[in-house]
């Protein structure tokens, strides 16, 4: 990763602009051509360093109204074959291993669930239980009360390409 | 100061477009004109639906969704055991940190909030966990993510 190509991640990570030529305009305002951004963000793609192009949904507006974080304690043994399983599934959109604090919390699989009301996701995490059966030593649902704070993550900040 | 808004109208074609550009947004000279093509639309049709939803907050973001960690970057998940009556100044203090990215409010668990810490270093995420400790008082349980099993949006609507 370059100069060039922190530019475009600082110039596109809020978004792509809402025109018929997007990454001209992009480019337009880094002073690059548009091969030039084209080429490095497909190869940024290519590399993993995009995830992906696309929508950031608002699970909220859409009616998705619940969100519940199911949380399960695995044996770590089988954590690998058991996250993928439940990873697939569709209404899970995060799923993640994660430490232990014992004995303050024992559980070592994440697997967030999307639901219209919270009986929806209850009945999702019922699903995830019978998947991985007598494996589950124990689990919880974590709903969400309340938004405290929510802003975009913060990549990389203006000043380390001005700096450059 | 959250307001009461009706339900978005979510027509058809609407969903469609959720539906279709979840992931694989095309680099090319006119993406949104590939993408009008596919979903059977105008060019001018799709940006003015994109504007309008946008502005609904039907979606939070729409482009490049970066790896933060592959940028040098660094996220994690932490939480806090906060008492009941000490919830507010605990938000406040978490809150004020520009690191801490979402916060939210979870229950029933003794640790009931939850929040992502983003640096643009490994070595901050540390520094700011410390931080949101000495301040509050609290034990922060710290969670980085050691394996993820997917992470792709199928929210289809």
């Amino acid at each position: 990763m370059d100069e060039i190509d922190r530019k475009i991640i600082a110039a596109t990570q809020s978004g792509l602009p809402l025109v018929n030529h997007p990454y001209h305009e992009v480019a337009e305002s880094l002073g690059l051509s548009a091969d030039t951004v084209m080429e490095r963000m497909q190869s940024m793609v290519q590399s993993g360093i995009i995830r992906r192009i696309g929508i950031i949904p608002n699970h909220y507006k859409l009616g998705y109204k619940s969100n519940g974080m199911t949380v399960w304690d695995v044996p770590d043994d089988e954590i690998d074959e058991l996250g993928m399983a439940i990873g697939k599934l569709d209404f899970v959109s995060h799923c993640y291993q994660r430490p232990r604090h014992l004995p303050d919390w024992s559980y070592n699989l994440f697997a967030m669930v999307h639901g219209k009301t919270r009986n929806e996701v209850l009945n999702k995490a019922e699903q995830i239980s019978e998947i991985m059966g007598n494996s589950v030593r124990a689990h919880d649902i974590l709903f969400s009360d309340a938004i405290l704070k929510k802003t975009g993550l913060r990549l990389l900040q203006a000043h380390n390409t001005k700096a450059e | 100061m959250r307001q009461v808004e009706a339900p978005p109208i979510l027509d058809a074609i609407n969903r469609r477009i959720i539906n279709n550009l979840q992931g694989g947004f095309p680099v090319t000279e006119s993406p949104y004109r590939d993408i009008a093509i596919k979903i059977g639309i105008s060019e001018d049709d799709l940006l003015w639906r994109l504007e309008v939803m946008k502005t609904d907050q039907v979606y939070s973001r729409f482009g490049p969704l970066y790896n933060a960690e592959a940028l040098g970057g660094a996220v994690t998940l932490a939480a806090l055991k906060v008492p009941e009556d000490d919830f507010e100044r605990v938000t406040e203090l978490v809150n004020a940190h520009d690191e801490v990215a979402h916060n939210y409010r979870r229950s029933p668990s003794p640790l009931n909030m939850w929040f992502v810490v983003s640096t643009e270093s490994r070595e901050e995420i540390q520094s700011v966990l410390d931080k949101i400790e000495q301040e509050t008082g609290l034990k922060v349980y710290n969670m980085p993510k050691q394996k993820e099993y997917f992470l792709e949006l199928k929210l289809f609507v």
